[in-house]
């Protein structure tokens, strides 16, 4: 049987001979891969160009033929250790990737009027306490009048249609503030322009604009990187099917590209790619990404089965059934939407802020004006200190409070392995008290891992992994990867043969290896043990078996001491049975534990916890875990789990390691602490400015330096957010 | 001060040219992989060795 790759779906036609192919990279971890995948792929025929972006893990090829095959090239990054998966960029990320390139030219016409403006501003200054003209000063003025207000009514355009959208909705947001900051600014600006008075405040708006356009391009920066590395390992998941076409042949397809009726084949050993009812074949299922369970159930034709799900040990064929009566995730995802919007939607820190600081201003600016009229100045002066008031509080440094944190923050995380979902986050994640865990898939590794391999010598172990490396069975992996973890560099045995469903033999220095079942390799089956499973191992006269099985993550105690003692609760509630997760409860000195329970009653538990005024965390990975997920304060998810729970999930944490769980709720609280200080800061520079604006002492001169210097120290301060207590390997 | 005549337009000129340039960059996605691009100007093997 031969198995074609089918590509065609992701190709992309730019003109006539010339299509392009993107592809995620896993596997990158320096900078010398540019260069080694580039000159890779140069020989590969049809393909024009290859280009890596570092930046993104992502590969860009250009084909000169619509029917191309890829399949050399994927071979040839296969050999050098890179896994690719073919990319669809979704439109949530072009769109994002659009408005942070319009944000950066905003941000360069703001930059370039700031500049010249404040040239012509300080000559203004200075001219202003020794011999400058009038006539001088007005044509400065006007010049900058020239520059700020086109350049004022672009780059300002990010703040003005979010304020126009908040005061739409009634409601109250910090844009709302700086926009009238802003237009106030310039309006008096130029009014006073036109009368040849002494001061005008151009450069002050154009500052204003540049520096709060700085926060918003780092924090679309960041996001873009966390949300590119999110899409590549979705990318990477995407399961392929193996489609029995009409005429008997077999061809390689991604599961979206099926539809009803279709007939796939799924080898032993793989993820079952679509929901469907089997048509031959018996096997035994693994369904511990969708229901939690870690016992095996045996299914015959006629039975259905679920996308996600595990085939074990026999070949099956199966019939896709209908996208619309997938049952359970249909069920599933009407649990999630219930929860979602029940989700009270949660208020940012800086909006609450907002709500209190923009009606506080206006009225104190309303107040000032009133203030001088009564001790007899004329309205005139009065208004322009009043519009003073206004532009020295308009909220700077209290708007880039928040969004600079958020950016150290979730850098933070990034090289800690997390990967944010939602800015808001941050603050949710900080206020958590409760944590509740699933069991299989976050607690344990997703994968089975090595237990026991005592019987066979250093050596013996070291064949087998090389061995294992020649199968894509996760237990073959799990010898190659415990192999892998003392011999870094492993390479297969270029003859190597897999023998489906038995095993891989290969003949070394004239003696045949093998690697596989007991019975493959001639040694006695053992005992039958819940959640274990034996592969044998025969070179020549030296045999042995080797368990492997679900394991909990190597950190896993660490860590939930770890969390104990900061003080959270911990609880595991798991889709497995009651004795499975007893044993994992007692090894983790977790208490509070339930086993058997169903989705519906995991959101349920987690809403009456909600009720009680706890702040819950829920870390789950499986399809039963999503509702509770949805329903949580704040979410989190490995990137093993299944698709609709990352959806459903606030952050992402990939690896082997629990310890991400800790690193986060750290990282959070002491972003949320340096967050608070920093809304202390800008408030603090307010009761300093605001009384020296009321009494009419603020001149454009101390307006620039007042708001700059505030903004900046803001901003050094976020960069204390990057170090917390984090977790010691 | 007839100085500023020359002088006021050309230093506005000079920033309009540096503020194009950029907008060509940014066109032309010399901002899409930074990380990448710090790494390749080290990457000589466009230098054959015959």
């Amino acid at each position: 049987m031969k198995i074609a790759a089918d590509y065609s779906t992701y190709l992309r036609p730019e003109s006539k001979d010339h299509f392009n192919l993107e592809w995620a990279v896993e596997g990158i971890s320096s900078a010398d891969a540019i260069a080694e995948i580039e000159s890779a792929l140069v020989s590969i025929p049809g393909l024009l160009r290859a280009r890596l972006n570092f930046t993104t893990r992502r590969l860009t090829t250009e084909w000169t033929e619509a029917d191309c095959d890829p399949s050399p090239a994927i071979r040839t990054l296969e050999r050098l250790g890179y896994r690719v998966a073919p990319f669809v960029g979704d439109s949530e990320e072009s769109e994002e990737d659009r408005y942070t390139r319009w944000l950066l030219r905003c941000l360069a016409v703001s930059g370039f009027a700031a500049v010249n403006v404040m040239l012509l501003s300080v000559s203004v200054w200075a001219g202003n306490v020794t011999d400058i003209t009038p006539e001088t000063r007005d044509l400065f003025h006007w010049l900058s009048a020239l520059i700020a207000l086109p350049a004022a009514g672009f780059s300002g355009q990010p703040f003005f249609y979010k304020a126009l959208r908040a005061l739409r909705q009634g409601d109250m947001t910090m844009d709302v503030p700086i926009s009238i900051g802003i237009t106030l600014a310039l309006g008096m600006s130029v009014y006073e322009t036109a009368h040849h008075a002494e001061h005008a405040y151009f450069d002050s708006a154009l500052m204003l604009i540049f520096f709060l356009l700085s926060g918003r391009v780092l924090d679309h920066a960041m996001r873009k990187k966390t949300r590119s590395a999110a899409a590549n390992l979705a990318a990477l998941r995407i399961p392929v099917a193996s489609k029995i076409n009409a005429d008997g042949h077999v061809s390689d397809v991604p599961s979206d590209a099926l539809s009803a009726g279709d007939l796939i084949h799924i080898a032993a050993g793989s993820r079952i790619a679509a929901d469907g009812i089997i048509e031959t074949g018996q096997s035994q299922i693994d369904s511990s990404l969708v229901t939690g369970e870690t016992e095996l159930t045996a299914v015959k034709p006629g039975d259905l089965v679920y996308a996600g799900t595990f085939n074990h040990h026999g070949a099956l064929t199966i019939r896709v059934v209908a996208a619309g009566s997938r049952t359970l995730l249909a069920d599933i995802g009407k649990l999630i939407d219930e929860a979602l919007t029940n989700r009270s939607r949660y208020v940012q820190l800086a909006d609450r802020i907002a709500r209190i600081y923009a009606p506080i201003v206006h009225i104190a600016a309303a107040l000032t004006a009133m203030m001088w009229i009564a001790l007899g100045t004329s309205v005139h002066d009065a208004l322009i200190i009043a519009i003073a008031v206004l532009i020295i509080t308009c909220p700077c440094a209290l708007a880039l409070a928040a969004p600079v944190v958020q950016v150290i923050t979730s850098g933070a995380l990034f090289r800690k392995g997390l990967l944010i979902r939602a800015g808001d986050m941050i603050e949710r994640m900080a206020e958590i008290d409760t944590i509740i865990f699933d069991k299989t898939g976050t607690l344990t590794l997703p994968e089975p891992s090595l237990i026991d391999a005592s019987q066979l010598s250093d050596k013996a172990m070291l064949m087998a992994g090389r061995l294992a490396l020649s199968s894509h069975h996760p237990l073959a992996r799990a010898v190659s990867e415990a192999v892998r973890e003392k011999q870094k560099r492993l390479e297969p045995y270029p003859d190597a043969q897999e023998i489906t469903g038995s095993g891989i033999q290969c003949v070394i220095d004239g003696v045949e290896a093998r690697l596989g079942s007991p019975s493959f390799c001639n040694v006695t089956a053992p005992v039958w043990k819940e959640n274990v499973s034996y592969l044998a191992f025969r070179f020549g006269s030296e045999a042995g078996l080797i368990s492997v099985g679900q394991s909990l993550r190597a950190d896993a105690a660490d860590t939930i001491n770890k969390l104990k003692a900061k003080g959270y609760q911990i609880m595991i509630l798991s889709g497995d049975h009651s004795d499975i997760v007893r044993k994992v409860a007692n090894d983790l000195s977790i208490s509070d534990w339930r086993g058997h329970v169903l989705p519906k009653e995991k959101r349920d538990l987690l809403v009456a916890m909600k009720d009680q005024g706890r702040k819950v965390l829920m870390v789950g990975d499986g399809l039963n875990d999503a509702p509770a997920l949805a329903a949580a304060t704040a979410s989190l998810s490995p990137a093993t789990g299944a698709d609709v729970t990352q959806a459903a999930a606030d952050a992402i944490f990939t690896g082997k390691r629990l310890s991400p769980v800790f690193d986060m709720l750290m990282l959070t609280r002491k972003g949320r602490r340096v967050m608070i200080e920093n809304f202390g800061l800008a408030l603090i520079y307010n009761l300093i400015a605001v009384p020296l604006a009321v009494l009419g002492f603020v001149t454009p001169l101390i307006a620039a330096a007042a708001m700059s210097g505030s903004s900046i120290i803001v901003a050094l301060n976020a960069l204390r957010a990057r170090h917390a207590e984090t977790f010691k390997s | 001060m007839t100085i500023l005549l020359y002088l006021v337009p050309a230093a506005l000129g000079l920033g309009l040219l540096a503020l194009a340039a950029f907008m060509w960059s940014l066109r032309s996605g010399q901002y899409d992989d930074l990380d990448g691009a710090a790494h390749r100007i080290l990457n000589d093997d466009d230098v054959r060795v015959d």
